[in-house]
């Protein structure tokens, strides 16, 4: 059980979390445009997130906060 | 649930002004988290270069001084020889260390200064647009080398790690490497031993981190992560080239 908190804001979209993460479960957000005009990151599946913030410790902005 | 993992308070949250995908974001979390662990909070100070991390100083939360392009090693020393219980990091890029600013690292380092430089090495100029840097690596395209660099016209890219490692006032060097998570999480020891080095009174401590420019090398930011595994690290090698403490 983790949980995964988006700072939406932040996120520029460069989708380097999504190759990182081992379940596979975060995606673009393409039905979302943020302040800065990037479709954001997203979780597919919350349920499978192990909390294992490679997603965190990859991204360049800073956008996640992960608990487990 | 316990938080594993949240932004450092150690940055401010100003949010970064780099390209999407840019590495100079996963570099300040490291250098910022390494100063927290440390406790150096309210003694760190951090000197910012000229190039893309110019704003540096918007970033960390704490003491941040602007240098003269090239000129942070020389700022460095100033404040560490007034400040020398302060843990005093420079933060510099391969245009501002290793082409304009080549005098000052390396005499900083001769001298033995007791400071720690984060040097970003992404083989390009980034700010200015794209052009050769002398870290660019042979054959590589950019906008003052559109035929890819000659080694008859510009000679080899110079691997600063190693040149700086031959100064007996540099006890310790290493080259990192931001590709992927292992790696990042080396990175980070990387820096909080060379800062913690410097609090012992050590020597020159030098990190070097191979870093991506997606829009400048032309690539999305997960091919440019592709590319500096498969094109840099063969010329760049990783590890320690210097550990004399």
């Amino acid at each position: 059980m983790a949980k995964l908190t988006i700072n939406e804001d932040a996120c520029k979209g460069c989708s380097l979390c999504i190759q990182v993460c081992p379940k596979h479960i975060l995606e673009l957000n393409r039905e979302k445009l943020n302040a800065k005009g990037y479709h954001p990151i997203g979780i597919i599946n919350m349920d499978e997130c192990i909390g294992c913030a490679s997603c965190a410790r990859m991204c360049p902005d800073v956008v996640f906060t992960v608990e487990r | 649930m316990a938080v594993v993992f949240e932004k450092t308070k150690m940055l401010t949250d100003v949010p970064f002004h780099y390209c999407p995908g840019c590495t100079h974001g996963i570099a300040h979390r490291l250098v910022a988290e390494a100063v927290e662990e440390l406790g150096m909070q309210d003694k760190a100070i951090g000197i910012a270069p000229v190039g893309c991390a110019v704003f540096a100083y918007n970033y960390f939360n704490c003491d941040m001084m602007e240098a003269a392009h090239g000129r942070a090693p020389a700022v460095a020393t100033g404040i560490k020889r007034v400040h020398p219980d302060k843990l005093v990091f420079s933060y510099q890029g391969d245009g501002d260390l290793a082409s304009i600013g080549t005098a000052e690292i390396v005499h900083a380092a001769a001298r033995g200064e007791k400071v720690t430089t984060i040097f970003i090495n992404n083989a390009i100029y980034g700010m200015t647009g794209g052009q050769m840097a002398p870290t660019s690596l042979e054959g590589q395209v950019t906008t003052t080398s559109p035929y890819g660099r000659k080694r008859e016209h510009c000679g080899l890219p110079i691997r600063m790690s190693e040149l700086i490692a031959t100064l007996d006032g540099a006890c310790y060097v290493e080259r990192v490497s931001l590709h992927d998570v292992p790696n990042i999480i080396k990175a980070k020891n990387a820096i909080k031993k060379a800062m913690k080095y410097q609090m012992e009174g050590k020597g020159f401590t030098f990190i070097e981190v191979l870093s991506t420019c997606p829009t400048n090398w032309g690539k999305t930011p997960v091919e440019a992560l592709k590319w500096l595994k498969e094109n840099m690290i063969p010329y760049y090698p990783l590890g320690v080239v210097k550990e004399e403490v």
